[in-house]
């Protein structure tokens, strides 16, 4: 996207873990205060860009919310299946993030 | 109130510099969380530890030393790994090791967290039982086969251990902040504090910059307030290090649900107030209505067989869809009576680590890591089901085949590996409780050194 900054950027952790076994939760945590503000005013950060991004149903994206007190973005979804479970591919969901990398905050408001 | 935590996870491993520059802030206790679901339901299932022996061993001594030399307690949360009988035994086994070949006499604490069937049916029968989470609701048949029940405790338990006065307390499946709040609890620190540091404590170094799941953080509460700050002079803690962590592996950071109710950060500070060190303050303790506590069970699945290959061909790797639909079809004809069993193919390169999420599936590899898994009711059964597989596709024809020799990349001989027993979460649910003590059974034993004449007496198992 033009006039966007990459993820990567901006962003001084980008990670997943499991919360529980059956969810999984991706942490942004933002570099500065700076940053932090351009992706909230941006309204990119919603249940429907973590959707898209993982291509799953958006009722399987549970919430999204901000921690300002860590500068932080977090979405939790529901995994595939329970952690450890047959076919199961990250036992400690820890290896999921990479789709957030391809994240680009855009520089404007958004309409 | 000083709280030092001296490691992530009992048996991870701290150096003893850190160990050391804690005990000279003179804490008023050591604790240390020794266990976890993180690895997986089999830990909890099979009965074993995911901690290494010897390590907890090296682990223990020092902080059994470092305990007694400050003289104050030392509590271990969710024992063995896994916090239920056989893993609590494991490390209670280590520990009376410790004590012995230290020349020390330990009068212990045990705190059981085991759960009944009868009682989780029971409460099912009787509408208490709820899935934290997102865990599908509990059935009988669930619980029926589940092998292994534990419930999380909360700190009521712990504060009634260490009024016994005990030198440590080891506790089966607990709240992971539970034994680092306990302590300042007693005292008569705030619970909201208390716990929120505990939050941050139970993960040692891993809240600090750089992290690290082998070192430690030193925990002082105070009137309002709390501050973290790393055992290690190299390391530091930060407003991002401490507000991230806050995050860590938790759905919702502002409500934290726990035995007894939520721990409500929506008011918490981070405040730097010095380079190494970070001031907490606005944590909140909501009570619950009632009080639940989160249930944990594993059941078995099977047994696991697995083999390893690569595969360097492009036109294997451009159809390898085709070309394993192709091997599962042989291989049900060929084993007809394993239909209730399972096999699997990882394709690292493709999606192995994202499985069905993957986005970039559809971009071409030059090479596949291929993991074969069968699981089936015996492990002779997964044998066999792997071995069939990685020969059907060892050898699998398929349209514009060149490498006619050999599909597959062994790096070794032999290919099949055996995993043993498999399990799965099958409970993960909260139960309602009447009392916070009701589950948890306490017994206090004397372990070590032959006692002296003026020794305390073992009181007797008690609730």
């Amino acid at each position: 996207m033009s006039g966007g900054i990459p993820l990567s950027e901006l962003a001084e952790v980008v990670r997943s873990k499991n919360a529980g076994p059956y969810e999984l939760t991706l942490d942004i945590i933002f570099r500065e205060k700076e940053g932090f503000d351009l992706a909230r005013r941006s309204g990119i950060f919603t249940p429907a860009l973590f959707a898209r991004l993982y291509r799953i149903p958006e009722d399987r994206v549970l919430r999204v919310i901000e921690f300002p007190a860590a500068l932080a973005v977090k979405a939790t979804i529901v995994r595939p299946c329970a952690s450890g479970d047959l076919g199961d591919s990250d036992v400690y969901g820890a290896q999921q993030h990479g789709p957030l990398l391809d994240i680009v905050v855009p520089r404007g408001e958004s309409e | 109130m000083r709280i030092l935590s001296p490691t992530a996870i009992l048996g991870y491993g701290f150096p003893e510099a850190s160990l050391e520059a804690g005990l000279a802030r003179d804490p008023d206790a050591i604790a240390v969380d020794a266990g976890s679901t993180d690895p997986g339901p089999c830990y909890l299932g099979s009965g074993e530890s995911f901690t290494d022996r010897a390590a907890v061993k090296r682990d223990l001594r020092l902080l059994v030393q470092a305990a007694g030399t400050a003289g104050v307690p030392l509590l271990i949360g969710s024992a063995g790994g896994g916090g239920a009988a056989p893993h609590l035994r494991r490390d209670l086994d280590v520990l009376r090791e410790v004590a012995e070949q230290g020349g020390l006499t330990l009068r212990v604490a045990l705190v059981h967290a085991d759960v009944s069937h009868e009682r989780v049916r029971a409460a099912l029968n009787a509408g208490r039982i709820a899935p934290a989470g997102s865990a599908p609701p509990l059935t009988g048949e669930a619980l029926d086969q589940t092998s292994r029940l534990v419930a999380q405790m909360g700190v009521e338990p712990l504060l009634a251990a260490l009024a016994e006065g005990v030198d440590v307390v080891l506790a089966g499946r607990a709240y992971d902040p539970a034994v680092f709040a306990a302590p300042a609890i007693a005292a008569g620190h705030d619970p909201g504090l208390a716990l929120h540091m505990g939050k941050i404590l139970e993960c040692g170094a891993i809240a600090a910059l750089p992290g690290s799941g082998g070192d430690g953080l030193l925990g002082v509460l105070g009137d309002g307030f709390f501050e973290v700050e790393p055992l290690a002079a190299e390391r530091r803690c930060t407003v991002t290090s401490v507000a991230g962590h806050t995050l860590y592996e938790k759905a919702d950071p502002a409500m934290l649900p726990g035995p007894g109710g939520s721990l409500d950060l929506t008011g918490a500070a981070f405040t730097q107030v010095s380079e190494r060190r970070v001031r907490v303050t606005g944590s909140r303790l909501v009570p619950s209505a009632g009080y639940a506590v989160k249930l944990e069970g594993a059941a078995r699945v099977g047994f696991r067989t697995v083999s390893i290959a690569g595969c360097r061909d492009p036109v294997m790797i451009g159809q390898i869809d085709d070309v394993l639909a192709t091997v599962r079809a042989r291989v049900a004809e060929g084993l007809p009576g394993l239909g209730g069993s399972h096999l699997g193919f990882r394709l690292y390169g493709r999606d192995g680590v994202m499985g069905e999420l993957e986005p970039r599936r559809d971009e071409t590899p030059h090479e596949l890591g291929i993991v074969i898994e069968a699981v089936a009711e015996s492990q002779e059964e997964a044998d066999t089901l792997c071995a069939l597989a990685r020969s059907t596709l060892l050898h699998a024809g398929y349209p514009g085949r060149l490498s006619t020799a050999g599909n597959l990349a062994f790096p070794f001989s032999p290919s099949d590996l055996r995993g043993g027993e498999v399990y799965r979460f099958s409970v993960y649910h909260l139960m309602e409780v009447d009392d916070p003590l009701e589950l948890f059974e306490i017994e206090i034993v004397e372990i070590g050194g032959a006692p002296t004449q003026d020794a305390p007496p073992v009181s007797e198992a008690r609730r």
